[in-house]
This record gives C-alpha cells, structure tokens and sequence, in this order.
C-alpha cells in the first residue's frame, strides 16, 4: 500500500492533538472574520433582540397593574405588594432579563435548517470529501458567530441591566451559586447547538424541515420558559403529586432558558440543583451522541443514494 | 501497482417517478413509483502513476458518478475500486489528505473572504508544513497569475479568476490524484485556454495522476494522452484521442480541386457528396474503397488538387454518443419491467 507514496506527503505534518487544536483555532479566527464582514446587519439584528423582552416587560406591567387595581376595587386594603405565582413585578423583570442572557448563549438561528440545505443542495460532499469533521467546523463557526454577538451586545445589555438593576430583589447570587450558573450556561450553548444540529441531520430522510423547525421553535419558545417562568405550572395537578411543571422539566428544553435564569436567581438550590446540572449533562452527552450518530447514518444513507 | 483500479464498479439507485399533475402528486403521498437508475454498470479501468485521463461523455453517461465513487462521497452497489491503495468510501483521512476533487459548477472557497483565508484554513484541514504551504501556494499563485487577487473576496472575483483559485486550494496539499469535473464549464475561451496551459504544466512538473471530465473537445485534446468514452454507465473505448477516429469512423473526406473550375455531374457514383461549390467539391467514400475510389477519380477527371482527410474529432464522438445513447434507451426499456417496483 505504501508504495505508491510519493516524497510530497512529507510535506504533511504529523496528526496529533497539537495540529488539532491548531485547525481549531484557525477555523475558529476564519468564522469570526467571516461573521464580522457582516456587521451592520449583525448589530441591527442583535438591538432588535431585545424587542421581545422589553413586551414582556410592558406585558407583566399591565397585568400587575391590573391586579393591584383589582384588590382595591375590592376593598382589601393590603400592604404586602401583589405576587403572581410566588413571583413579585420585579422577579418576573429579573427573570425575564436572566432568560434573556441564557437565551444569547443557547438560541442557534438557522444552524438546521444550514444542515439541511447544505443537505439539499449537496454542499454537505466537502465534508465527506476534506479532512475535516463537520459538527466540530460548524460548532466552532457557532462558537465565533456568539463571541462577535456578545461584542456587540454587551454593551446594550449592561445598558439594560444596570437600568433594572432594582428589580434583582435577592442581589447577587453566592460564588458557588454563580459558578454553577455559568457552568449550565455553557451547557446550555453546547445542548443548543447538538439539539438544533440534530434537527438539521433529519435533512438527511427528508428533504424539506421548515415545518418541524417551526413545531420545534413554538414548543421550546413555551417550555423552554421564555414565555414564563415553569414554576408557575406546578400549580396544575397532572396525577397526583406529580404536576405539569415537573412533566415540562423533565424536558431537555427547560435547559435552553429556564434553568440557569432560575439558577441564577437562586429558585434552585443544593440537590436539586446538583441534580439539575446532572441532567443538563446527561442530557447534552444525549444529544452529542444522538447527533453524531444522525450524522453517521444520515451519511451512509446520502452515499447509498446517489449524493 | 497501479494508481487508480477498478474492477466492476456498479451504482445504481432509485429515484421517485413523479408524474404530472396535482392528482397524481397526491397519490405519490400514498404510494410511489420509483425508477431504477443505472448510473455505472460495471467498469473496469486502470491508471498509472502520472497519467492525464480524460473520460469522455454524453450528460448522464455516468462520468461525474464514477468521480464522486472514485472520491468517497458515494458508495457502490457493487464492484472494487482502489486509489492509492485506499478504498475511497471509507473515506479515510489518510486518502483525504492524499487527492482533490475539483467541481467546475460547486464553490469549495468561502465567499465573503478573500481566497487567502480558505488557503489557510486548507493548510490547517491538510496538515500541511508552514514551509511547504508557503512554498506551494507562492508557486501556484505565479504559474495562475492571481497574486493581485489574493485580498479580494471571492464574491467580487469573475468566474475564471474563482476557478483558478479553488484549483490553488486544491492543489496546496500537493494531491497525487486530482480529480477535475468538468473544470472550464461557463469559462470564455481565454480563460479555458489559461487554466489548460496550467493544467498541463502542473501535471508535467509534478507527475500527479489526473482523470478530468469535460465536455470541451479543446480541453481533452490539449491535455490528455488516454480517453475513456463512457456511455450508457459502461466503457466504450479507452485509448489515444487519434485512435477514436481509427476505430470509430467508417470514412474519409476527400477533397478534390478541378483545374476548368466547374465540376463534373456524376460525381455521387464515387461517394456521398457533402459539398459541391466550384471549383472544390467534398466527397465522403468508405474507407476501405479509398485507393480504388481516388484511382478511378484521377483516370476519368483532369484533377488540380486532392486532399483525404479524416471526418472532424467532435462528428465522429457526436455520431458515438448516439449510438450509445439508443443502446442506453434500449437497455433501460428492456430493465423497466423488472426494476420498476412499487414503494
């Protein structure tokens, strides 16, 4: 097999993890490069982001005003300040702001339905035909299009946060509280993106996955708690003990928002909270697999069919 | 051993047979019929080190299938292939790092970046040498003429400029097999005349084993010594460009020139007259009637001038892919009955 090698491979340096984290870094500094050709339309989209957020706001103003209007028509004169679901006008804000920042590590737009065009259109044969793996390319471009977002959004947010800076009633959480909230937001990222590429590689058995994307959007966007906070369902009775709130935890979606916001703001504490952060674990090694394997058949599949 | 070899190499798969209309595209939701499609129907081939080989081709003869085999992105339904000792569709990164693959109508560079980037990130993906990539790209961007053109991004580079930089980016990690589909396509003739000339002297200088597929007649005959004519997902000849006439051309054109400038009217007892405009006429007469032809000519009409020529290189293939092409019809009618299976 060795003989017909010819003395220009020795112009190849040796595979190790050296060269690995070398390509990493060059892929990583072409991706940021890349992302900052388009700034203008990257600030616009980055200011517009906070769009939502500032009606829910608005939204939770209303209804607390109205609340309160409610208990003084009624003559209850109460000086404890109106709460929604354990949750007072400024936990909601706080929240809200929390889901926010989660949301800037774990929302991937577009990262599918790429794979799935890239799928389509048959993009996907540089990757079967180059040395380079494709879920580690696109997680690293992921990784630089996040690092240009939060060098443009940073300054908005402190703007923001330093304005609302009244509503975190309980201040700023204990170090170990801290370091376990950027421990799940980092996996927050890394679920996001494996959650979302696996959706991409369903491309792989059928062509068009614009619907699924949507079904998947709308149902994270309620139980991933950007709508509003899951403790809120523990209210409703399922069976028993067992609520709605702990069926849409079981989910790997509360992850994406609910979570490290609730962590941060310290709703979740000693083991439940150790528990928690096992699960987001389990849950992106779930998925890490699931993907890379979707990948795998989705490829054997691809080269079967014609590519 | 041989660089490249093949032995029964099959691919076949299916494709959905929509029909027309609204009707019948709601019946395809429950039940589908699917085509069975003969892209490569057993092929047998062998290339050595250093080779240039052009596989020639109607659309659809199975000349882009056997490159996308050849480079991994596609698995056979049956049949070896070995390049380099590798079987592609492993697609290990050991033969990765060892060949190219260049697609004249697919974008391998990133768009909004100039060309430099992608060669950097190339050079990464390859592993390859700061020394040796320097050295290498330094030398095709002077052999291609585009040193300009290295800080523009590629969007604002003209098709030909584009071509020769996704070649470069192929080419850094100094591939010894490079596969090129149908590299010139959409290109203007200065353009396809540049990227031949490079073609040529790169593969002289470096030895590498090219297979190209193009539709340019111009392109095969500048650079490749061996052609394989594929047709129909099969071989139908492999040899010299020249030896495609010895093989498949029954005739040969005469030209004859009288001295009296009108021409005599009986000319068709000799052959089949392609063009009488006095004071030439053009004959087309069967090879093997040639000599006795031209004797009689010469004993019965005052001829000034006399030319045989072959037919023209582009009617003798267009004259064979039609050929293959009925061949190729009849096969698919004749495997129609049995491959067409319901879902």
């Amino acid at each position: 097999m060795s003989s017909t090698t010819s003395p220009l491979t020795h112009a190849v340096r040796p595979d190790g993890p050296l060269a690995r984290v070398r390509t990493w870094w060059t892929i990583l500094r072409i991706c940021l490069e890349e992302r900052l050709v388009y700034r203008g339309d990257f600030m616009l989209g980055t200011l517009m982001r906070f769009l939502p957020v500032i009606t829910q706001i608005l939204l939770w103003s209303a209804i607390f005003d109205a609340n309160a209007e409610a208990s003084a028509a009624s003559g209850v004169a109460s000086d404890k300040p109106v709460m929604i679901a354990g949750y007072l006008y400024g936990d909601f804000i706080a929240y809200y702001l929390m889901t926010m920042i989660t949301r800037a590590f774990s929302s991937m737009p577009g990262l599918a339905s790429l794979i799935a065009r890239s799928i389509r259109d048959g993009t996907i044969k540089k990757y079967l035909i180059q040395p380079v793996d494709m879920t580690g390319f696109l997680l690293l471009s992921r990784v630089a299009h996040k690092l240009v977002y939060y060098l443009v959004a940073t300054i908005p947010f402190a703007v923001i946060f330093y304005l609302c800076r009244g509503y975190f009633l309980s201040g700023w959480p204990d170090p170990l509280t801290f370091l376990a909230f950027l421990a799940s937001l980092a996996m927050s990222f890394l679920l996001g993106f494996f959650l979302d590429a696996t959706i991409g590689m369903i491309g792989f058995w059928f062509l068009e996955i614009s619907s699924l994307m949507f079904i998947y959007m709308l149902m994270s966007f309620f139980l991933s708690g950007q709508m509003f906070p899951l403790d809120m369902l523990d209210k409703f009775h399922l069976v028993g003990s067992v609520t709605w709130g702990d069926v849409v935890r079981a989910t790997p979606v509360q992850y994406l928002a609910y979570f490290p916001a609730a962590v941060f703001l310290g709703k979740i504490q000693d083991t439940r909270l150790a528990w928690g952060l096992a699960m987001q674990l389990g849950w992106l090694l779930f998925f890490v697999w699931l993907c890379r394997s979707a990948f795998r058949r989705g490829v054997r599949r691809y080269s079967a069919f014609g590519g | 051993m041989s660089i490249i070899e093949i032995a029964g190499l099959t691919k076949s798969y299916r494709v959905y047979q929509k029909q027309e209309g609204l009707l019948a595209s709601m019946r395809g939701l429950f039940h589908r019929q699917y085509k069975q499609v003969h892209a490569v129907r057993g092929i047998d081939l062998k290339v050595e080190k250093g080779e240039f080989v052009a596989f020639l081709g109607p659309n659809g003869a199975g000349k882009t299938t056997t490159l996308k085999l050849l480079s991994g992105v596609i698995t056979p339904t049956a049949g070896e292939a070995r390049v380099l000792g590798h079987v592609p569709w492993l697609r290990e990164n050991a033969y990765r790092r060892r060949f190219a693959l260049v697609m004249g109508q697919k974008n391998q560079l990133w768009w909004d970046l100039p060309a430099q980037e992608s060669f950097r990130l190339h050079q990464e993906i390859y592993r390859i040498e700061p020394r040796a990539f320097d050295q290498t790209r330094d030398e095709l961007v002077d052999l291609l003429s585009v040193r300009p053109l290295l800080g523009q991004p590629v969007r604002e580079l003209s098709l030909g400029e584009r071509m020769k930089m996704e070649l470069i980016a192929a080419l850094l990690h100094s591939p010894e097999v490079l596969f090129l589909d149908e590299p010139t396509i959409g290109l203007d003739v200065i353009a396809q005349h540049n990227i031949q000339n490079f073609l040529r002297h790169y593969q002289q200088f470096r030895q590498i084993t090219i297979l190209l597929t193009s539709h340019y007649m111009k392109d095969i005959a500048a650079l490749c010594q061996r052609v394989v004519i594929i047709a129909a997902g099969r071989i139908m000849y492999d040899g010299s460009l020249s030896g495609i006439i010895d093989r498949f051309s029954s005739h040969k054109i005469v030209t004859l020139q009288w001295a009296e400038g009108h021409l005599p009217g009986d000319l068709t007892r000799y052959g089949e007259l392609l063009d009488a405009t006095p004071p030439k006429a053009r004959i087309q007469i069967r090879r093997d009637l040639v000599p006795e032809v031209l004797a009689a000519i010469l004993a019965n009409h005052p001829v000034d001038d006399i030319s045989v020529e072959d037919p023209p290189l582009e009617q003798v293939i267009a004259a064979l892919f039609s050929i293959a092409g009925e061949e190729a019809a009849q096969l698919e009618a004749a495997g129609q009955a049995s491959a067409s299976v319901p879902a």
